[in-house]
């Protein structure tokens, strides 16, 4: 396998013709420097944070209804087809990179982090990661560590919470109302 | 017309073990010159005629030279993708376009185009030529647009008048397909939502006639222009090596010199049959960027040339997908199936369901690569959309290309990076 060598690779998995590799997260720049140098993967194009807090909680189909009796206005109370395959933690942060070459050359690397888990940045590695970083931690609160301006991006800095993680409210901000004290 | 030097295709774009020097997203002010008291910060935005949406600069100026700025967004931070987690797939593409109302035709097929890899789903050719056509007219629009807009902020208030003339032509063109001016929703999974109506192929024709001549007209009012070469000319630089470190892509990759385009280096739907050219300028400067797009428009028009001579051919073939598990069925069958009225029901009211997985599925956007990370758990909603805003990149560069430069020139630089803040906040 071409990515054996990734320094703190832990697996690779092949799927829908894209390559993931698996890296432990505080082997991440070392290995990120050696896909830049060795394999060519100049340009980062993407870091792309997901949270699945939940995963596969509908269950699998052919539960319809609750002892209450079936709820109409939430949709999908029929579950999942199958369950999908568990995940090591609750966050992944997936790095696309691109090799800027004949034959546009794309990989995958995934760390795996649990709440409030910080993750090296590789700002030195790739200088535009500096604001996909700070949207990492704004909109999934995953801290970064040696990061050259720690700062939200698109909320303002004195918001609370991180809103695109699982268990943000979607029922928007509490009003107060007048007269109350 | 000018040239274009292509740069030797033996010249290393980017040696691998360049450890890149610092490259600032924000630049800050040299502490021996802020004590000076010299220093006048200046908020810019973010609601400023000449910002192209809502983007906020903290300006620090040293006379008329900046020397530092901070770049501030989310001022229309819409929760686009968490949005997108709670809606069925089927209904995630009216969001898609949009998120960059201006290549909105570009949104909804990388959308559509990440759902059909996880489902496996082949589509009709004729499908395919034709969101080619309609994605290359949605690129000749939305560098209309940026023409437009980026001659006004320069004094040449003509430009806008004359592009948004050819623009109106395309929004006609959007209404004759699919009833909407923008933000169509003409992309389903599995092909098209309806058939090409009648009449649209002659209409396009016409099209396709009068635009090289408007961009020649164009050319005509900005290429030899003093003012606008003034203007422009090695202001706003930006190197190659650091346009790939800061992962820049698309016009502002191309003017700085790197010959890389995703529908000839990558291609999907049918770019690998069509031929064209693309435009790759060396300096890195304003000018070269709106050189870059100019020719852009002239490679977009051969190119929807090229789709309709193959469309012509497929008259009356399929245009979506034959799979009823995802695909609506025809209209007329719904009064005499029952199973195809069941199915209907169940698309619409439940949406269908995406094998698990995660894909990243790029296209090439009016601004560059646009790339939509998508993840399954195998239900009828997505677990995660997230889409690679290529003006959001482009703004990383800001702090770069303004360096040293005069805050008149500001506008004109950060303009010439073409970001569209929907986009970008998302």
């Amino acid at each position: 396998m071409a990515f054996a060598e990734t320094p703190g690779l832990l697996s690779t998995t092949e799927a829908f013709s894209e390559t993931t590799l698996v890296v432990d997260p505080a082997r991440l720049v070392e290995a990120c420097a050696f896909l830049r140098d060795e394999h060519r993967f100049e340009m980062l194009v993407d870091i792309a944070a997901t949270d699945y807090l939940g995963w596969g909680s509908p269950g699998v189909s052919g539960y319809i209804g609750t002892a209450a009796g079936r709820n109409l206005n939430r949709p999908m109370t029929q579950g999942l087809q199958a369950l999908p395959a568990p995940k090591p933690k609750r966050f992944s942060l997936n790095y696309h990179l691109l090799a800027i070459q004949p034959g546009a050359r794309r990989v995958r690397v995934q760390v795996w982090l649990d709440d409030g888990e910080p993750v090296p940045s590789v700002v030195s590695v790739w200088p535009g990661a500096d604001w996909f970083e700070r949207e990492a931690w704004d909109m999934m609160g995953i801290p970064v560590e040696g990061h050259p301006h720690p700062e939200r991006l698109i909320m303002d800095e004195d918001w609370e919470g991180h809103p695109l993680r699982k268990d943000y409210p979607l029922g928007g901000e509490p009003v107060r109302f007048s007269g109350e004290e | 017309m000018a040239t274009i030097a292509r740069p030797d295709a033996k010249d290393p774009i980017y040696d691998g073990t360049r450890i890149p020097s610092p490259i600032p997203t924000v630049l800050e002010v040299d502490p021996a010159v802020k004590d000076t008291d010299d220093i006048l910060t200046v908020n810019f935005g973010p609601n400023h005629p000449s910002t192209h949406g809502v983007l906020r600069l903290i300006v620090d100026l040293d006379g008329e030279v900046v020397v530092g700025v901070h770049a501030k967004v989310g001022y229309v931070h819409t929760g686009f993708e968490k949005n997108m987690e709670q809606k069925s797939w089927w209904k995630g593409i009216t969001y898609a376009p949009r998120i960059d109302y201006l290549a909105y035709q570009n949104n909804e097929l990388v959308f559509v185009l990440a759902i059909e890899k996880l489902l496996g789903l082949e589509i009709p050719p004729k499908a395919s030529w034709m969101r080619m056509l309609l994605s290359e007219l949605n690129r000749i629009h939305s560098h209309l647009v940026w023409l437009g807009t980026a001659a006004l902020e320069l004094g040449a208030i003509s430009m806008f008048w004359y592009t948004f003339r050819e623009r109106e032509m395309i929004l006609d063109l959007s209404e004759l397909v699919a009833g909407y001016r923008m933000h169509t929703r003409y992309f389903q999974t599995g092909g098209l939502a309806e058939d090409v109506p009648p009449g649209f192929y002659p209409e396009c024709r016409k099209f396709v006639e009068w635009m090289p001549k408007a961009i020649a007209d164009y050319d005509g009012l900005l290429e030899k222009n003093e003012i606008w070469e003034n203007r422009t000319r090695g202001l706003g630089l930006l190197s190659r090596s650091d346009a790939i470190a800061l992962g820049q892509t698309g016009p502002v990759l191309r003017a700085s010199g790197v010959d890389w385009d995703l529908r000839r280096d990558d291609p999907y739907l049918y770019y690998d049959r069509v031929h064209f050219h693309v435009p790759v300028l060396p300096h890195g400067d304003t000018y070269d960027r709106y050189r870059v797009r100019i020719e852009e428009m002239r490679a977009s028009v051969e190119i929807v040339e090229q789709c309709l001579d193959r469309l012509e051919r497929l008259e009356g073939e399929p245009w979506i997908a034959d799979d009823r598990k995802v695909v609506l069925p025809p209209r007329e069958e719904l009064h005499t199936s029952m199973e195809s009225l069941i199915h209907h029901f169940k698309i619409v009211t439940e949406g269908y369901r995406v094998p698990e997985g995660e894909v990243y599925v790029a296209v090439e956007s009016p601004r560059g690569e646009l790339g939509c990370y998508v993840v399954s758990d195998g239900g009828a909603r997505p677990w995660r959309v997230k889409f690679r805003a290529p003006s959001f990149a482009a703004l990383e560069a800001t702090a770069t290309t303004v360096q040293g430069a005069y805050i008149a020139d500001l506008i004109a630089i950060v303009g010439s990076l073409d970001t569209v803040m929907g986009e970008v906040d998302r």
